[in-house]
């Protein structure tokens, strides 16, 4: 078995994500070889060889890859895909676009969001919103599956001595022209990797309210979210959306204020460890998956919970 | 311009599915069926194209059983010109719906493919990143906005950091994010007019397309169920047992 991992990365830092990856491709068992495809990114590269169960870092350090371009990163899958049985990236929204493309170049059925490594070619993934999980079995020659990456633990990022192996890249896509990107700035831990989630629903009543659950988030260390119905309003930015098409976390606690609890909202969070809600309406589902409910007006029980923590 | 907008018949997303005694799948039997609601966004978009005179036509096509006709005849209530229904009972993966939608696409010569970006049943999320491959036409994945211009299409990606802005040409395929539009309901004028509409019924062999499965399902199982908790009635009490009997804080 010889395994591709496709890194994410922003060109100068190693996302969380290709670590739960490697976690993953460890259990399938075989040779682990790390892909980072990006310009200027020698920083990545190092931290890449340092993953402990890496074998090799082959690294693209091109032009053609200064933004994520899903076309150009497939076509560099391809070109190297006859060396792998198989190729697994973080199912995040540069994973979920890559792999699927990727595959149809190599006519194979992509496998996405696996939750657990039956063995080297059987999978299981929710499916359903998580109401169902699937075990599925692929007959493709290479295996190319995106990750959930809650479901695998973070590999060790400090004790690896991969070898690293500059490889060229497989052309640019002219049909595909970066123009920017516009990023939500924040101090606080990433959403999908942060140890205390505070969310927020339609209960919020505007964006402004936000500022409260930014305060608690802040006062426990944790981050922010959002469930999909205060994204659609505009009380957030869309990268706050917790849910079965938007993110999934999996934190020690997950707080979910002012959010009823709809089966596409609890896709997103309902492996928490422990789950509070904050709710004034005692018939809210999402009470049923909480571990501590607090039928309480939110406006009265956020400030009692800044002040009990303050 | 014509634009093609694949759709997929699936269980409405307010019904609580339920896993089959015999694991095999989940019941399908009498429940509720509604058009996928990211097809519905991608079904509005193509008809805002249009309304913008971007586009002379918008094509509705999906692929399944004979029921799936229902689901264009939604498509066409909503404004659509016509539909084509590639009829089989085989179960169809991504990559073998792909083929057949490549193949749609040459056929008709639409210029932009517009798919939801996921749907709510297999959650697999990959039907039109394999078409833009095989087609090798610009994907424009998760897309919040789009706007036709002369260089071909500008388009704004959600993604996990944020927002990204790409330039794509046409011919593309681009898959569409939640916050692209709030789709249209059909009016009943509109819904008896659909039925007038044309369906163009074609096969997979028609097609010339290999549609072999390469993925076997060995079970589907229900998760772990979890339970509720107890409730609690004040701030102290709750970071308390946070603190002490959770230990998360």
């Amino acid at each position: 078995m010889s395994i591709l991992v496709i890194a994410e990365h922003d060109k100068s830092v190693l996302l969380p994500a290709t670590l739960n990856t490697v976690t993953a491709a460890a259990q399938v068992g075989g040779d682990i070889d790390l892909l980072v495809a990006g310009h200027d990114c020698g920083a990545v590269a190092d931290a890449a060889a340092k993953i402990a169960g890496v074998n090799k870092v082959l690294v693209c350090d091109s032009s053609t890859h200064a933004s994520d371009i899903t076309e150009n990163v497939a076509v560099l899958i391809q070109a190297r895909s006859a060396d792998y049985s198989h190729v697994m990236a973080p199912a995040t929204t540069f994973g979920k676009a890559l792999i699927p493309y990727a595959a149809a170049l190599c006519d194979v059925q992509a496998i996405s969001d696996v939750s657990e490594i039956v063995d080297a070619d059987t999978f299981v993934r929710p499916i359903y919103a998580g109401n169902a999980l699937a075990t599925v079995r692929s007959s493709d020659s290479i295996k190319m599956l995106t990750v959930r990456t809650t479901a695998f633990e973070l590999a060790d990022a400090d004790t690896g001595s991969a070898s690293v192996e500059t490889i060229d890249d497989a052309g640019a896509n002219e049909s595909i022209e970066f123009i920017g990107q516009m990023l939500s700035e924040s101090e606080r831990p990433e959403l999908t990797s942060a140890k205390i989630v505070v969310s927020g629903g339609r209960g919020m009543q505007n964006g402004e309210n936000f500022a409260m659950l930014e305060k608690l988030a802040d006062q426990l260390g944790g981050a922010v979210g959002a469930s999909r119905a205060a994204v659609d309003a505009g009380f957030v930015p869309n990268d706050y959306q917790v849910g079965q098409t938007g993110k999934v976390v999996a934190p020690d606690l997950y707080l979910a204020v002012g959010i009823s609890g709809a089966i596409q909202h609890l896709a997103g969070m309902k492996d928490s460890k422990v789950i509070v809600a904050i709710n004034n309406d005692e018939e809210a589902p999402i009470f049923q998956v909480s571990d501590y409910g607090w039928n309480e007006d939110l406006f009265t029980a956020v400030p009692a919970l800044q002040e009990e923590l303050g | 311009m014509k634009i093609l907008v694949p759709v997929k018949r699936v269980i409405d997303a307010n019904i609580r599915v339920r896993v089959k005694s015999d694991q095999t799948g989940v019941e399908t039997a009498n429940v509720k069926m509604a058009m996928n609601p990211f097809c519905e966004i991608a079904v509005e978009e193509a008809l805002r194209m249009k309304e913008a005179g971007h586009a002379e036509e918008v094509i509705i096509v999906s692929a399944g059983p004979e029921k799936c006709q229902e689901t264009i005849r939604t498509g066409l209530a909503m404004g659509a010109d016509r539909g084509v229904f590639v009829n089989t009972e085989a179960t169809l993966e991504p990559l073998a719906i792909a083929k057949m939608l490549q193949a749609v696409a040459d056929k008709e010569g639409a210029e932009l493919v517009i798919l939801g970006k996921q749907s709510i049943d297999d959650d697999n999320n990959q039907t039109g990143q394999m078409l833009a491959a095989l087609m090798q036409r610009p994907l424009g994945s998760y897309i919040s906005k789009i706007e036709k211009n002369d260089g071909g299409f500008a388009i704004t990606r959600e993604i996990d950091a944020g927002l990204e802005k790409l330039q794509i040409t046409c011919p593309a395929v681009v898959t569409t994010d939640l916050r692209l539009n709030e789709p249209r309901y059909a009016s009943l004028p509109n819904i008896m007019k659909a039925k007038k509409k044309p369906i163009e019924i074609l096969t997979p062999e028609e097609l010339g397309v290999d549609i072999s499965n390469r993925m076997e399902v060995v079970q589907v199982t229900e998760p772990p169920a979890r339970d509720a908790g107890v409730m609690v009635s004040s701030a102290a009490e709750l970071v308390e047992k946070l603190k002490n009997e959770a230990k998360v804080i």
